[in-house]
């Protein structure tokens, strides 16, 4: 459904509300938590000219337009049915893992991290990037600022803007890099491969030396066993690129794997009056509702759903941490929501690894970019992993190659099931009869759903931030008798 | 002296404003150090109830980005223009409507219809279920805004100071604004775009232009483009005279026609009409039905000419298709 306004950061953060009912006896009701906006992107592109989708559907969400560029881009290649040229794949993919390593370091160390690196219980006014920086000292700060710029830097070599890419089209790119600009761009894959093995020394350090962490993760109320799904290459190792999608069960057994073109018979989405997001759950299983096991068709598509939808990570040195997390966590699959934060620096690192292949490859330089396509346009459907989850553009055409048809399942929406139970189960887990509702409520809450990234996180990269939340705590009557809020 | 206070706020936004001010790197903290920020909840933890209790024009600057799709936006619009002495319209969705105003093109209704109910991965239940503003749960009733039939831009909603275009707006542009007013220097006249050149897209454009005139016109997939002369030239629509520069020409130079986020020049009114007259220079017939044939050839002139100002155009929407 993307159409949505989908981007949950704008969602989340500005405009996002969770209502938590008590019952008489003072424990958890229910927990609605609500999206209230819808843009209407499938709707309104319809009539454009296809080729303008990846320029158009970049602006659902600032924070990730690299992912709907390259989803567009794909769906709009397999509409025109047009292979493009290798050196343009590999472009496309040098410029997809730039941006993951980027992304997923804004959220390991502005948001999903401080919780953990600063702890849990801090006061707030240190649970950010600040309090991460006075931790673990003025050096890491001074990194995390730098692999954003220089993530910048490439994505703007490669896709002519860093906010809104515009050079992946169908049949492949409209720029290619000279043999100055892959030198500069390895230098940057270089530096990112390092930092991504620094960020995993500095989640073993804090978090994971220190017991009291590692009890969090594993605690049962942030631990759902629901399905997980994720993109994987021809040997099921994790791509954010390109593959097919494969989905577990929760006992870690594949329960599917299907070409993008297919992804209708897998996945539906669940209507909600009181919501304008839709609810993604796996067709066959059914929709069963806010609940857990493999009768319920819910499923998450986060780093942690990726990794256990694999086999194995693309890279040497991501996969060694790869093995060392599911020993450490006691085998796959993992169904802890918080050791998405563990997942989410694997990824970084295999991501950096893979740039730094594909920099490598002597194809990159080439100048076969683009292949024009001459066979009458149809229908196509491109998938690529957000950092956020498993993203679907399908696209149908007339023969001049117009839009009639569109729909669009975006990142963050596969989770928002998983998302609305893991609040759920957070807020039973810590409201029982007679408690006094505190702001720590409210931190576990936040806790229970920043492990997703649903897209919030953007602009709290370098500024302290925290997210603004309101929860309303209502009685019986449906009375708000409480408004806890940050601050 | 007290700092002057700013305050950020999006409305109907995809976020990319907001990663265009941080993208201003360390010079944010320059911001931070300079202003006293009173709201921007994406980074700061104010509420609307804070907004709510400060003074009328207590808040010095206001940079709000976004366009106005539902009743919640409008009502933060109101609210924020009642505390802010200059408010901003930043960014294209703010500034022209931006491509959310696309949906000015097609109806709410056919909206709610192919989300809700025909699109193909819907489970529609009982005929369609839609979102309702008010929905009564058995632990309660919950609300959610109301989604508009019509994007507007911010200035047909509340009164605007300043436009600050683009889409979004280049970060060194987004610097110079804030420089300009840490300056002190007196605020220019209301109704003034900042964050942007007096010119267009081509004068910033090094592609070259010949005085080529075009029998026809392909779509961007369709050829592979000489890299050093001018896109329309080519037969490629490109935007760049119906642009106001300030972007410094960034997709014609990564071979890539310009698609207008600056919005239309100065003194221009209507991008698309500017489009038109500027198409007619380069179309190489005399003859009416020739010039027709040859301007048919444009694949989705509406959506193309218009595609970041529609809320803003003279057709504001469109309200049968
Ligand atoms: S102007 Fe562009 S970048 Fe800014 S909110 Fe609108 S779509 Fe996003
Ligand atoms: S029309 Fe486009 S390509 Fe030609 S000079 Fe203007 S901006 Fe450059
Ligand atoms: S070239 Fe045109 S579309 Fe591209 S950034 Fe500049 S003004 Fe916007």
């Amino acid at each position: 459904m993307k159409q949505i306004k989908i981007d949950p950061i704008t969602r989340l953060e500005g405009h996002g509300k969770i209502d938590i009912f008590l019952n008489d006896d003072g424990e958890v009701a229910n927990t609605y938590f609500q999206i209230p906006e819808l843009r209407g992107f499938e709707q309104f592109c319809v009539g454009r000219p296809v080729e303008e989708m990846p320029r158009i559907t970049t602006r659902i969400c600032g924070v990730c337009p690299e992912a709907h560029h390259m989803a567009s881009a794909k769906a709009c290649d397999a509409v025109f049915h047009v292979e493009i040229p290798p050196t343009a794949k590999k472009l496309r993919e040098l410029l997809y893992n730039v941006f993951y390593a980027g992304d997923h370091t804004t959220h390991f160390y502005a948001l999903g991290g401080p919780d953990f690196v600063v702890g849990p219980d801090a006061p707030k006014a240190q649970r950010n990037i600040l309090g991460v920086v006075a931790k673990v000292g003025l050096e890491v700060g001074g990194k995390v600022i730098e692999m954003r710029r220089r993530t910048q830097e490439v994505i703007k070599i490669l896709g002519g803007k860093n906010t809104h890419q515009v050079t992946s089209l169908p049949g492949g790119v409209s720029k290619g890099i000279n043999e100055e600009e892959r030198k500069l761009i390895e230098e940057h894959c270089k530096w990112f491969v390092d930092f991504g093995k620094f960020t995993i020394q500095v989640f073993n350090d804090i978090v994971l030396k220190n017991k009291a962490y590692v009890d969090l993760i594993l605690s049962d109320m942030f631990s759902m066993k629901i399905y997980s799904m994720g993109l994987v290459d021809e040997k099921n190792r994790v791509n954010f690129y390109d593959g097919k999608v494969r989905v577990v069960d929760p006992d870690g057994k594949e329960f599917v794997k299907y070409s993008p073109n297919d992804y209708l018979d897998v996945v539906s989405e669940h209507v909600e009056p009181w919501t304008y997001l839709k609810f993604p759950f796996l067709k066959k299983v059914g929709w069963k509702g806010f609940v857990e096991g493999k009768d319920s068709g819910i499923y998450r598509a986060t780093p942690l759903s990726r990794l256990n939808a694999a086999d194995g990570m693309p890279t040497p040195a991501a996969q060694e941490e790869y093995d060392r997390m599911y020993k450490t966590l006691g085998g796959k699959p993992v169904h802890a929501t918080l050791a998405t934060h563990w997942a989410r620096t694997i990824e970084l690192l295999s991501a950096a690894e893979m740039a730094l292949d594909l920099v490598r490859d002597p194809e990159i330089t080439g100048t076969n970019i683009r292949a024009i396509p001459t066979a009458t346009p149809t229908e196509g459907v491109g998938i690529v992993e957000a950092p956020r989850g498993t993203l679907t553009h399908h696209y149908i055409t007339d023969e001049k190659g117009i839009l009639r048809k569109a729909n669009l399942i975006v990142g963050t929406t596969n989770n928002y099931a998983p998302i609305s139970l893991s609040i759920n189960k957070a807020a039973r887990g810590l409201i029982k009869k007679g408690t006094t509702v505190t702001d720590g409520i409210l931190n576990t809450v936040e806790m229970a759903f920043r492990a997703y990234d649903p897209c919030f996180g953007c602009a709290t990269h370098t500024l302290p931030g925290q997210m603004p939340l309101v929860v309303n705590i209502r009685n019986k009557d449906g009375e708000i008798i409480q408004e806890i809020k940050r601050n | 002296m007290a700092k002057p206070k700013l305050a950020l706020y999006w409305a109907s936004s995809c976020g990319g404003c907001e990663i265009a001010v941080l993208d201003i790197q360390e010079k944010i903290l320059d911001v931070a150090n300079a202003f006293d920020i009173v709201f921007w909840p994406v980074a700061m933890d104010f509420k609307y109830d804070d907004v709510r209790k400060m003074e009328d024009k207590s808040i010095d600057l206001c940079l709000f980005n976004g366009a106005i799709r539902n009743s919640e936006n409008a009502e933060l619009a109101h609210l924020l223009r009642a505390k802010s002495k200059a408010l901003v319209a930043f960014g294209s969705c703010a500034h022209e409507g931006c491509i959310p105003a696309l949906a000015n093109l097609t109806t709410k209704d056919a909206i709610l219809k192919w989300v809700y109910k025909d699109s193909p991965s819907t489970v529609s239940l009982n005929g369609g279920v839609y979102p309702q503003t008010h929905t009564k749960m058995p632990e309660g009733e919950i609300e959610i805004p109301e989604m508009w039939g019509t994007v507007k831009s911010l200035d047909q909603v509340i009164d605007v100071d300043y436009y600050v275009p683009g889409c979004p707006p280049q970060p060194f542009q987004i610097w110079n604004v804030i420089e300009y007013i840490l300056s002190g220097k007196p605020l220019p006249p209301k109704g003034s775009v900042l964050g942007a050149d007096d010119k267009t897209c081509c004068d910033e454009c090094p592609r070259e232009r010949k005085e080529k005139k075009i029998k026809k016109f392909f779509r961007p997939y369709e050829i592979l483009p000489d890299p050093n002369e001018c896109l329309l030239d080519q037969g490629i629509i490109c935007m760049g005279p119906a642009t106001r520069s300030g972007c410094g020409a960034l997709c014609t130079k990564a071979n890539m026609p310009c698609r207008g986020c600056y919005g239309a020049p100065p003194n221009v009114v209507d991008q698309g009409a500017k489009m038109v007259s500027a198409l007619s220079s380069v179309v190489d017939s005399q003859d009416p039905n020739e010039i027709d044939e040859i301007l048919n050839q444009i694949a989705d002139p509406l959506g193309t000419f218009y595609r970041f100002s529609m809320a803003h155009s003279i057709l504001k929407r469109v309200d049968k298709i």
